[in-house]
């Protein structure tokens, strides 16, 4: 019978081993298949087990908080389009309701209602892209190429409101360039009607599904408190156990009307935050649900826009056939509205967690700084702990369940 | 707009002013957030008291950025602290002369300030002085500049196929 091992080898101290030992080093990236991005780890390896890992970002970086000094209000909307691509229109409207706080606009109840939808809509197609991804890399690739479909038809909606797929400039400030036409509508509903059952499809593939589990459960946990200090937010702090969620603390859009759960995980480990991001595209569509009936339930079906005339931009027929408003089109496209003074912390519940948007404004034509928080850019930094003693292969899992962007991480 | 609570504003002033009286040097309110000006020296001391008081329990950092002030040629850290406990949100600001940009490290309060201490030091080259890795994060190893500095010029300055004076740049 085969001796036991003394100690624990999870929990033994890796590098202060007494015998001699070597050591591989291992470049996972700057571009590799299984990263999902350009990042790059330099893993010191055991064999299959890592000591330690260094991690290097940066290989995307397009200086988006400089440029956005130079720029107006207006123009920074692509530039947050470009952070968290894989759920654009959650940034947009961030970026949106900062100015908003900034400038003291009310926006009116429907212009909520509408991003709510959207908003909703774009954490699914975020979560669709992670969870079946996880699943990819767990070596189930049915999963992926199925539910692609369904980001796929919310993309196809967005085009509908916005006319872009990926980067979707969506939204004005005060609410949105024009109201969602009824074709944008008939899309909504038909997504409603048929995604659940996908979904539900889904999750019968891998939820219970053993080999899943066996990779999932217990890889890559880390404990609440840890999470905490490395300032985790969003699914990944969630599925430690702490329920904190942007849209509860600080409701923010109307939220505090929408009766939904904030799901939360045990052991933090890949399998809670799949789990986690899988009740989250429920509750997100529980309350889209109910922004429709809201909507449905208002007199006014035309509001689509806050009424203040400095950032909302006049009708094109106008702009084409009248000077006014041509000129006015023009001030505001160039930054030539007057900006009040001051500054504004703004937060929002994106995919990854809270994107916090700081904007100081002295006056001029654009921010004088504007900082984003970018909910990868922190947590990314706790992947070495992640991983310590872990296998490269969990280790892999490990990072495509924390869903790390690289256009979010690099600015 | 985020919930306001005056009366947690003001105990958060009154302790910190307790604690620290003249290091305090200004606090008011920008929008819906309480914004306290700090002394560099008691920064440190000042931010792991936040976190600690039992009565303010400030124990998440929600992020940390750098500023620059060309008009009194200064450069300055801003901490945005979030209390889960209370669902209190505070800013904490602090400056120093741009001749010597050194400010205490938050790393050992909470270790989520290590990346972003490297990134304000990356653009604005605000040193920490006990961080255990300060080097560039975001930017090439090899660059001397500071980009997020006023002084630093957005696109290449020797170019002059480009007149941005009528759109009054």
């Amino acid at each position: 019978m085969a001796k036991e091992l003394e100690t624990d080898y999870w929990e033994r101290d890796l590098v202060h081993t007494p015998e001699p030992k070597e050591y591989n080093t291992l470049n996972v990236g700057p571009t590799h298949p299984a990263t999902h991005g350009v990042f790059q780890n330099v893993m010191l390896m055991d064999g299959e087990f890592i000591v330690s890992t260094e991690q290097t970002i940066g290989y995307i970086h397009r200086a988006f908080e400089k440029i956005a000094e130079r720029r107006p209000f207006y123009q920074v909307t692509p530039l947050t389009d470009r952070l968290n691509y894989c759920s654009s229109p959650l940034n947009n409207m961030g970026w949106h309701m900062t100015v908003e706080k900034l400038l003291g606009i009310e926006t009116p109840k429907r212009v909520d209602y509408l991003r709510i939808v959207i908003m909703e809509l774009a954490r699914i197609a975020d979560h669709i892209i992670c969870n079946s991804v996880i699943g990819v890399d767990s070596g189930a690739l049915t999963g992926f190429t199925y539910i692609f479909q369904d980001r796929e038809y919310i993309y196809e909606i967005y085009e509908e409101i916005c006319g872009a797929r990926l980067t979707t400039n969506m939204g004005r400030i005060g609410g949105f360039e024009r109201n969602f036409s009824p074709k944008a509508w008939e899309k909504i509903h038909h997504f409603l009607k048929t995604f659940p059952a996908k979904l539900k499809e889904f999750e019968t593939l891998l939820v219970r599904n053993r080999i899943f589990m066996d990779r999932t459960i217990n890889v890559g946990a880390f404990p609440a408190d840890r999470a905490l200090a490395y300032g985790f937010t969003g699914p990944n702090l969630r599925a430690c156990g702490v329920d904190y969620d942007v849209r509860v603390i600080n409701p923010y859009c109307s939220y505090e009307e929408f009766d939904f759960v904030v799901p939360v995980g045990q052991n933090g480990d890949t399998y809670d935050r799949f789990m986690v991001r899988q009740e989250e595209m429920w509750q997100s569509l529980r309350i889209i649900e109910q922004a429709i009936a809201k909507l449905d339930a208002m007199d006014d079906k035309e509001t689509y826009f806050a009424k203040d005339p400095r950032f909302v931009l006049p009708p094109k027929e106008k702009v084409y056939n009248n000077m006014e408003a041509l000129i006015w089109h023009f001030k505001i496209v160039m930054g030539e509205t007057d900006i009040p003074a001051g500054e504004v912390y703004h937060s929002i519940e994106a995919a990854n967690g809270e994107l916090g948007f700081y904007l100081v404004s002295d006056g001029g034509r654009t921010a004088s700084r504007l900082h984003f928080r970018r909910p990868c850019f922190i947590y990314y930094q706790a992947y070495p702990e992640m991983v310590k003693g872990a296998m490269l292969s969990d280790a892999i899992l490990t990072m495509s369940s924390m869903n790390v962007i690289a256009g979010e991480l690099d600015a | 707009m985020y919930q306001i609570d005056p009366e947690r504003n003001r105990l958060v002033v009154d302790k910190l002013k307790g604690q620290f009286n003249e290091a305090i040097e200004k606090h008011e309110m920008l929008a819906d957030m309480l914004c306290i000006s700090v002394k560099k020296e008691v920064i440190r001391h000042c931010l792991q008291f936040l976190r600690d008081d039992k009565d303010l329990q400030f124990n998440f950092l929600t992020t940390l950025c750098g500023m620059h002030y060309p008009e009194t040629s200064q450069l300055g850290v801003v901490y945005h602290l979030h209390s889960f406990v209370n669902n209190h949100r505070i800013r904490i600001k602090t400056a120093t002369h741009i001749s010597d940009p050194t400010f205490p490290s938050a790393t050992t309060l909470w270790p989520a300030a290590n990346w972003m201490e490297r990134e304000t030091y990356d653009f604005f080259g605000i040193q920490f002085g006990d961080h255990p890795n300060l080097q560039r994060i975001l930017n090439v190893d090899e660059m001397t500049d500071f980009p997020l500095r006023k002084d630093f010029p957005l696109e290449d300055q020797t170019r002059e196929d480009k007149d941005d004076s009528m759109f009054g740049r």
